[in-house]
């Protein structure tokens, strides 16, 4: 299967060179139409994305509200309500669920056989896959933003300034989450492993965060929840977006966000490459799992 | 290590902006660890921390901004502090136990409401004498002065009453009842109206300044809070007397008020149990006293948000803001 999908190496040496940038542009242009096409006609994905933050903004932190105020921890400069703090998680959150659900599409797109299609083209493989991220992210963004026009009606409200500035710890964050979902994409063979991913990667990561409550907080509550919280990377990135709100950049976090989103993509795009990547190894021992 | 920076030059221009050119001094009274904190209105910065008489309460100062006047409650006595050296100068002699006062437009006279002593004690500033002694309702607490100066308006906790005294004779000459526990008398600045806030009562009753009847009480009411816990305190109305705002006390909460329908438009998150608020002259900030969280809040009053809250010192009580 790997040989009809992959053209022969010398062949696409000898294509690439042909490509200027308005070729990858139109590649890229080409993803992204299609990665927004796909989000658009599928009303219930478009929908759950924006329920599900919805629903713990408007039940969980309700009924968890503390209606006398969180303490002040930077960057908050004042007291603020569990439903203000609870934003920027839920921020991540979209583009956790998203990352990993364009990790979904893409082994649905295998499965189906779509995949080779896109595989098949004579651009470099690192840059369909950025590409195929980058849409990913694209669409992820406009969730959020969507997700924040809403709560804006619920009186969850940052200094107007913010909503421009949390577009590149955003767009940051977004990559990370969208290439530790391709890398895991790659490696699950079945759709209906998917579920996995869900309980293993998506739920862990979400809660071991500082995306619920304070790190102060977790740290009271349990030392060792504490740790694993400091060693997930979603916590940084509900950080870096947090910060961002306010017109402040949280550099261990920037740092953590952009050092994961080089080692998932890495991995990512080694995982694709058939002639060393995850796929062959997996198909190798494919019949066994 | 966490570093903060501001992400674009457009952010550090806003905040420049947002600190209005106009910086005045804050004073907070700690009622607590018996000190004076200094807070820059500009900067939003504690500047400096000045040892005061024991359990400061209500804190004033002189119009042209060179002295500060501080009810000492436990040493029974108002200490002047010279607002250029931070040094206490001289004492005024206002009876027993003084919680809080009033100043009158013209400067030259205190009115001290004596808690333990039901007295109203009314001080010459310059000759630092008491020129009189006016028997009020049991534990007399908030003082209000109406704008010409011709009115003063005292409330007594335990009698539930707001008194009103003539000025110019020292008696009173209306005794109007209130809801349970009034602490504050505040007039609009146009002198129409008094109102009176009922911390137990749970209400802020607006007294008519002509008939001298409660005209409206209004009434304050937070998603998930008990009503108990929303205790008016602290008031104050707006120069152009359109919008005023009530400090909560333990709801953690301002209330903004349409100061012409009466309805209360929205509640302002700060510290833990807001006491006391005060103006900068601009009208472009509001500050409260947050008692049990040890800090301040400034409000923007254009937008309504809380912007910052700045830790000051044990037990907050009171605030005032030096005049331009």
């Amino acid at each position: 299967m790997t040989d009809m999908v992959h053209p022969a190496p010398n062949e696409a040496i000898a294509g690439r060179s042909r490509f200027g940038l308005a070729q990858y542009l139109i590649c890229l242009k080409g993803i992204l139409v299609r990665e927004g096409l796909r989000y658009l006609n599928q009303r219930e994905r478009f929908i759950s994305s924006l329920v599900r933050p919805l629903l713990w903004l408007f039940i969980f932190a309700a009924g968890f509200r503390q209606v006398l105020g969180v303490s002040i921890i930077p960057p908050y400069q004042t007291y603020v309500l569990y439903e203000v703090y609870i934003t920027p998680g839920l921020c991540g959150m979209i583009l956790l669920f998203s990352g990993m659900q364009s990790s979904l599409s893409m082994v649905y797109d295998r499965e189906m056989g779509n995949m080779r299609t896109l595989l098949v083209s004579p651009f470099p493989r690192w840059f369909l896959l950025v590409s195929k991220l980058l849409a990913g992210v694209a669409v992820s963004i406009i969730q959020v933003y969507v997700f924040l026009a809403i709560a804006w009606f619920w009186e969850v409200k940052a200094p107007l300034i913010g909503y421009l500035l949390i577009l590149p710890a955003l767009f940051l964050a977004g990559l990370m989450l969208g290439a530790l979902g391709m890398f895991l994409s790659s490696m699950i063979k079945q759709l209906e492993n998917f579920a996995g991913i869900m309980n293993f990667v998506i739920f862990p990561m979400y809660f071991a965060s500082s995306a619920l409550y304070p790190l102060w907080r977790v740290q009271e509550a349990s030392p060792l929840l504490h740790k694993i919280c400091l060693l997930n990377p979603f916590t940084y990135a509900v950080e870096l977006i947090r910060f961002a709100f306010y017109g402040q950049i949280e550099w261990t976090s920037l740092a953590v966000v952009a050092a994961f989103t080089l080692v998932f993509l890495g991995g990512a795009i080694l995982a694709y490459d058939p002639s060393r990547g995850l796929i062959i190894r997996k198909q190798d021992t494919g019949g066994n799992s | 290590m966490r570093s903060h920076m501001s992400m674009l030059a457009v952010t550090v221009a806003l905040q420049f902006a947002a600190q209005s050119a106009w910086a005045n001094m804050v004073y907070v009274s700690n009622e607590k660890d018996n000190t004076v904190t200094i807070v820059d209105s500009g900067t939003m910065e504690v500047v400096k921390t000045i040892d005061v008489g024991q359990r400061p309460r209500g804190i004033t100062i002189s119009h042209d901004g060179k002295f500060l006047y501080v009810c000492a409650s436990d040493d029974d006595t108002v200490e002047i502090i010279d607002t250029a050296t931070h040094e206490i100068v001289g004492t005024l002699p206002s009876g027993p136990d003084p919680e809080l006062f009033v100043l009158s437009p013209d400067g030259k006279t205190l009115y001290v409401a004596n808690e333990d002593d039901n007295l109203v004690t009314v001080i010459n500033v310059e000759g630092k004498n008491v020129i009189a002694e006016i028997p009020v309702g049991v534990e007399p607490e908030g003082m209000g002065i109406s704008p010409d100066g011709k009115t003063m308006v005292n409330t007594s906790e335990t009698t539930n009453m707001a008194h009103f005294i003539d000025t110019s004779t020292h008696e009173i000459t209306n005794n109007v009842l209130v809801d349970s526990r009034p602490r504050f008398a505040e007039f609009k600045p146009d002198g129409s109206e008094v109102w009176i806030s009922a911390e137990i009562g749970g209400t802020v009753s607006v007294i008519d300044n002509e008939t001298r009847e409660v005209k409206h009480k209004i009434t304050f009411e937070i998603q998930g809070l008990r009503s108990e816990a929303i205790q008016p305190v602290g008031v104050r109305i707006s120069a152009d007397s359109k919008k005023a705002y009530v400090a909560l006390g333990p709801a953690n909460r301002v209330a903004v008020v349409n100061a012409e329908t009466y309805e209360v438009e929205k509640y302002i998150l700060v510290g833990q149990r807001v006491w006391q608020l005060a103006f900068t002259p601009d009208g472009k900030s509001i500050i409260s006293t947050n008692g049990l969280s040890n800090d301040i809040t400034f409000i923007d009053t254009e937008t309504d948000e809380p912007v910052k809250s700045v830790t000051v010192g044990a037990l907050p009580w009171g605030v005032v803001v030096a005049p331009n």
